[in-house]
Formats: structure tokens, C-alpha cells, sequence
């Protein structure tokens, strides 16, 4: 059953659609109105960013890079140094992609309060194609140390992530989210803590642990499962890096079999992660949903979440197979 | 002759940085590893911006106000390490500790563990947009502290520097100046050699910065050009400061197999003598 405390929505099966990018958009308004250190740096994709929204609002605090991203994160490297919390915007491809060591050096290691969104990740991307599908961002960014890394699963929990990377965060911060409009389905009251898994659903067979917006598939798979018998816990582990240890442990103690699910590589992202935790502390069945190690294409993000297996009859499936495994 | 410095002063300083030269090689022979052709050929230009330029307090390296200087090319970092020692910021026996574990002064400078030291650097290219960085912001609050970037020559191969000299130019960030040590060498050769940076003062003026271009070793022209930046109004400045590689140790000087070693204690207590005798020049007081 769903878990009341989580606040979701009514009829799950009937939400809005929203952008993420357009929670950051909201998130980095609201911030600029209540805290005068936070400036944004974009480069060159303030409406796809959304960061065009702060631009409007409070054009003397947006600084504009141009097609430049390595400068973007040592220059904001250098603003955060002074005494500015700066956000920088851009596809996750190129920030933290391309910008990966200006991103190491001069923000994680000299430990600095920048903002890092990468927008436009995942294979949900779409039209694009492989080049600009980040599929690797979540590993990127969880080797770094005094790194956090936060992946909000829709518009909502994205604009409080926002606001948190900076209300509850004094060191840099990774927010990832995505292009197409995606299920809204936490609301305002949905609690929001940075390293605080929230449990959606609760469940006595099968821990689904998930972020960003497949965590929708993954409610909906948990759904249809409990009409054929299966009872699943479903975790919103919306921060990556420092993982909820203790939410995600509890679970599994009582399921003993995990699913994760993610639109990012299987290799070093949240299914990593998870495993890493579980091979520690207790050793559980474990399935991974996301991209098996390879590039995506161009196509349409439904077809794509099908074709590489994100959908929800690929988490219903990774559900099955593991009971059996469990027996 | 020089407005900004007196005779008596520029003596006072070259001095010193014979002195900090010597601590630099004390510095590198105990360490055992470390660059020694570039922080010795920088030593000119750092006794310069720690005892006449920087508006600074050792005692003090937050104070919210001070000039900033940023390090770009942190394996130069011995000769600040070696003359903020000088300055005060730390025991001069602290030097003995470069590279060693659980020392404040790392092989490559960091942030967090040196106050002072402002940003941690290494990989190159990266320093001027953190330079630019930290003068933007301060002009978005009208603070007046300016801001030094100091580099190498070879890392103007790298395209991040670009992108920041580019981002400077065009806000018009007169507030920061750079300062590029030209000794012509890098780790595979002479840098004409490698990948040319000629013509470099060219390129600079090409991306909107005001060039200045003097002799490292004559402490006179670079406080003068120092001067001349603050007061350049639409542009960032870069100073060109043409050094001999190695300088102060003959054996040293223009060789770029210097470039990424340290002196062994023998060659140490050689150089150390040369140092002290200014080459022969006068007596020295311990052979």
C-alpha cells in the first residue's frame, strides 16, 4: 500500500506532466528571492535550463559563459571562493561530462558551495540521440569527495531539491533531471530531507529502490504487482550520495531482494551504490534496471525507456525473476 | 627610474629573494621530489607581490578584504610556500615539511589545509577562471581588493585558459591582473618547441586584455607594470614577465631538464654556496 506519509498524490494513475527542469527553474527564483549570495551561470542553454527564468528576474546575478563549460565550473569555482553560491546550468553531458576535472579540482577538492545541474539526463532525452543522453553523470559525480548528489524523481521534488542543495548543503552539490515532461506525482507536502530516503510504498516481498522519473514506472509496476499478489516496498532514494544507509537497510532486512531502478547506466550509478551498501551489511538478491553498458539513440523517450528496458513490464519482470530467486 | 618604488627598496627586496631562493633549495633537497626551474625563476616576482604589491596580513588570511593571488601552476607552489614562510605566515622550519605526509604544504597547494594559499591548483589551466571568478563577484559588491593570477607559459596550450581569458575580456575585469612567468620551458622541451605560444601578447590583446611586458628579475619594471594594471579601467592586464628558467643557479638556468626535480643534497650544498656568495661574488660565511 501506498505509504500515507509520503503525501503522493491522489490517483496515482492520473498525473500531471511536467518537466523537471522546470522545478529548477522555480527553485532557483525562489532562491534568488530570499538569498542575494546565489547567482547562476549558464552556458548557452538558459532556456533549456530553465536557468532563463532567474535571468528574467534578476538578469545582475546571471552570468552568461557562452559555449564554455570547463570555464563555467572554475569560474564559478572562483565566485563560491569569494563568497557567492553559485548554480551552473547545462546538459549533464557536458557538466559534469566535459567538465569533469575543472569540476574535481577546483569545486569538490577545494570544497566549495557550486551547484552543479545537469539537465537533460537520461535516455528520455529523446530526438537527440546517444550524444547528448547522459548516461554516466550519477558516477561521475558519486567518486567525488564532499560531493552530494541529488536525483529528483519529478517538477516538485526538483524545486525543493533546489532549494535545499543550498538551505541544507554547505558544500557542492550534483541535482540531476531531465528533458521530457514526466509524471508529477509527490506534492508540496511530500517531505523533502537531503539524505533522507522516502518510502513510497510499503511492502512485504520486494525492495524497489529508484530515482528520478522511472521511480513513476516503478510505483505503477508496484501497483499492478499487488493485484497479482506481490507486495512491494518502493524507496524514492532521491539522494544518491550520501545514501540512506538505514531506509534502504530496514527494507531489505524484511523483503531480503532488491530492484533498483534508474535511467543511467547500471555501471556506478544508484544500483551500484546499492550494492556496494548491501555486499557490506547484508547480502540480498539483487536486480539492476537502468542501461547495461551501452549508448543510447535517437527515438522518442517512451520507445527509448522500452527499447533499453526501463519500462514498466521491465521492472514487473525484474520483480518476478527475483522472487524466484529469492525461493 | 621607477614612482612606485624607491632604489632603496628594490635592493631591499633582491636581497630577500636571494634569501627566499635559499629557502627553496633547502626546501626541495629535504623533500626529495618537486619542481625547481620555475619557482626559482618566480622568486623575484613573488618577494615583489608578498613584500611590496599585496595588500595582505599574514596574520590574518582570511581578512574578507585582501588582494588575492592565485596560484595557477601549483607545481610552482615551493616559492610561495618558501616566501609566505618569509612573510609570516608559517615558521620558516615549516618549509622542512614540503611533501611530506600530514604537512600543510602539499606536493600540489590546497585550500583547505594552508590558509593563505587561496585555491588548490595543479592541473593546469584552470587558475585565471577562478581568478576571474573571485574578481567578478567582488565587483558585483564593489569590493576594491584586486586580484593577481599568476601562470605558467605552457598552459596556454590549454583550452580552459582560453575560455577565461575570453570571459575576462569581455566583462572588463580590470580588477584582476595576470602574471606569466616566460622562461620557455615545459616538461618536454622548450615550449617553441612542444606547441608554440608565440604571439603571445597578440593572442592576449586579440581577447580584449591590456599586455605589459617586462624583465622577471627586475622587481623595478614589474612593480611598475603592477601599477600601470590598476590603473587600466576597461580591460584585465596581463604581465608578460620574460624570466631565465632556473635563474639565480647557474647550472640551473635555461636547462628545461630542471623543470620537474629537485637538487640532490650535494648539488643543494653547491647551489646554496653559489646563492650565498651571489655567484662567487663575495665571501661566503659558511662553505
Amino acid at each position: 500500500m501506498l505509504n500515507h506519509e509520503a503525501y503522493l498524490i491522489e490517483d496515482l494513475l492520473k498525473p500531471d506532466k511536467a518537466p523537471t527542469r522546470d522545478g529548477y527553474g522555480k527553485g532557483l527564483v525562489a532562491l534568488g528571492e530570499k538569498d542575494d549570495r546565489v547567482v547562476v551561470l549558464c552556458a548557452d542553454l538558459a532556456e533549456s535550463t530553465r536557468s532563463h527564468w532567474f535571468k528574467e528576474k534578476f538578469p545582475e546575478r546571471y552570468i552568461e559563459l557562452g559555449v564554455a563549460e570547463q570555464n563555467m565550473a572554475t569560474i564559478a569555482a572562483g565566485l563560491a571562493n569569494y563568497g557567492k553560491i553559485p548554480f551552473i546550468s547545462s546538459y549533464a553531458v557536458f557538466s559534469p561530462g566535459r567538465n569533469n576535472e575543472q569540476i574535481r579540482t577546483t569545486i569538490s577538492l577545494n570544497n566549495l558551495p557550486v551547484k552543479i545541474a545537469g539537465a537533460h539526463a537520461g535516455i528520455s532525452v529523446g530526438p537527440d540521440g546517444a550524444t547528448h543522453q547522459a548516461l554516466e553523470d550519477i558516477a561521475l559525480m558519486r567518486v567525488q569527495p564532499n560531493m552530494t548528489v541529488i536525483v529528483p524523481c519529478d517538477d516538485v521534488e526538483t524545486q525543493k531539491a533546489t532549494i535545499a542543495s543550498v538551505d541544507q548543503c554547505s558544500g557542492p552539490v550534483y541535482i540531476r533531471f531531465g528533458r521530457e515532461k514526466s509524471p508529477v506525482f509527490t506534492t508540496e507536502e511530500t517531505p523533502f530531507e537531503i539524505g533522507k530516503a522516502i518510502t513510497l510504498r510499503i511492502g512485504k516481498d520486494i525492495t524497489i529502490v529508484g530515482c528520478g522519473m522511472l521511480l513513476y514506472n516503478a510505483l505503477v509496476a508496484a501497483e499492478e504487482l499487488s493485484k497479482e499478489g506481490i507486495e512491494a516496498t518502493v524507496i524514492n532514494s532521491h539522494t544518491v550520495k550520501p545514501l540512506d544507509i538505514t531506509t534502504i537497510l530496514n527494507s531489505v532486512k524484511e523483503t531480503n531482494a532488491v530492484v533498483t531502478v534508474e535511467e543511467h547506466q547500471v555501471n556506478g550509478g544508484l544500483g551500484s551504490a546499492v550494492s556496494e551498501m548491501l555486499a557490506q551489511h547484508f547480502p540480498a538478491p539483487m536486480e539492476f534496471i537502468g542501461v547495461h553498458d551501452r549508448f543510447g539513440e535517437s527515438g522518442e523517450p517512451d520507445e527509448l525507456i522500452e527499447h533499453f528496458r526501463m519500462g514498466v513490464k521491465d521492472i514487473k519482470a525484474a520483480v518476478l525473476r527475483i522472487m524466484k530467486r529469492k525461493l | 627610474m621607477s614612482h612606485y618604488i624607491h632604489d632603496d627598496k628594490v635592493k631591499e627586496l633582491e636581497e630577500l629573494a636571494n634569501k627566499i631562493r635559499q629557502s627553496l633549495i633547502e626546501e626541495l633537497v629535504e623533500a626529495k621530489s618537486g619542481h625547481t626551474a620555475g619557482p626559482l625563476d618566480m622568486a623575484d616576482i613573488f618577494t615583489a607581490l608578498y613584500f611590496h604589491i599585496l595588500n595582505h596580513d599574514p596574520k590574518n588570511p582570511f581578512w574578507p578584504d585582501r588582494d588575492r593571488l592565485i596560484l595557477s601552476n601549483g607545481h610552482i607552489c615551493p616559492i610561495r610556500y618558501a616566501t609566505m614562510a618569509h612573510a609570516g605566515y608559517f615558521p620558516l622550519e615549516e618549509l622542512k615539511t614540503l611533501r611530506k605526509f600530514g604537512t600543510r604544504l602539499q606536493g600540489h597547494p590546497e585550500r583547505e589545509r594552508l590558509p593563505g594559499i587561496e585555491t588548490t591548483s595543479g592541473p593546469l589551466g584552470s587558475g585565471l577562471g577562478q581568478a576571474a571568478g573571485i574578481a567578478y563577484g567582488a565587483r558585483m559588491d564593489n569590493k576594491k581588493f584586486r586580484v593577481y593570477c599568476a601562470m605558467s607559459d605552457a598552459e596556454h596550450q590549454a583550452g580552459n585558459l582560453w575560455e577565461s581569458a575570453m570571459f575576462a575580456g569581455n566583462n572588463k575585469l580590470s580588477n584582476l591582473t595576470g602574471i606569466i612567468d616566460r622562461n620557455n620551458i615545459q616538461i618536454n622541451g622548450m615550449t617553441e618547441n612542444v606547441m608554440p605560444l608565440e604571439p603571445l601578447k597578440a593572442k592576449y590583446e586579440a581577447f580584449n586584455w591590456h599586455v605589459l611586458e617586462v624583465d622577471g628579475h627586475n622587481i623595478e619594471e614589474f612593480v611598475d607594470a603592477v601599477e600601470e594594471a590598476k590603473a587600466i579601467y576597461e580591460k584585465p592586464t596581463v604581465i608578460i614577465a620574460h624570466t631565465i628558467a632556473g635563474k639565480g643557479v647557474s647550472e640551473i638556468e635555461y636547462d628545461f631538464n630542471w623543470h620537474g626535480k629537485p637538487p640532490k643534497p650535494v648539488e643543494g650544498t653547491k647551489f646554496l654556496n653559489e646563492l650565498r656568495t651571489l655567484g662567487g661574488k663575495i665571501k661566503s660565511e659558511h662553505e
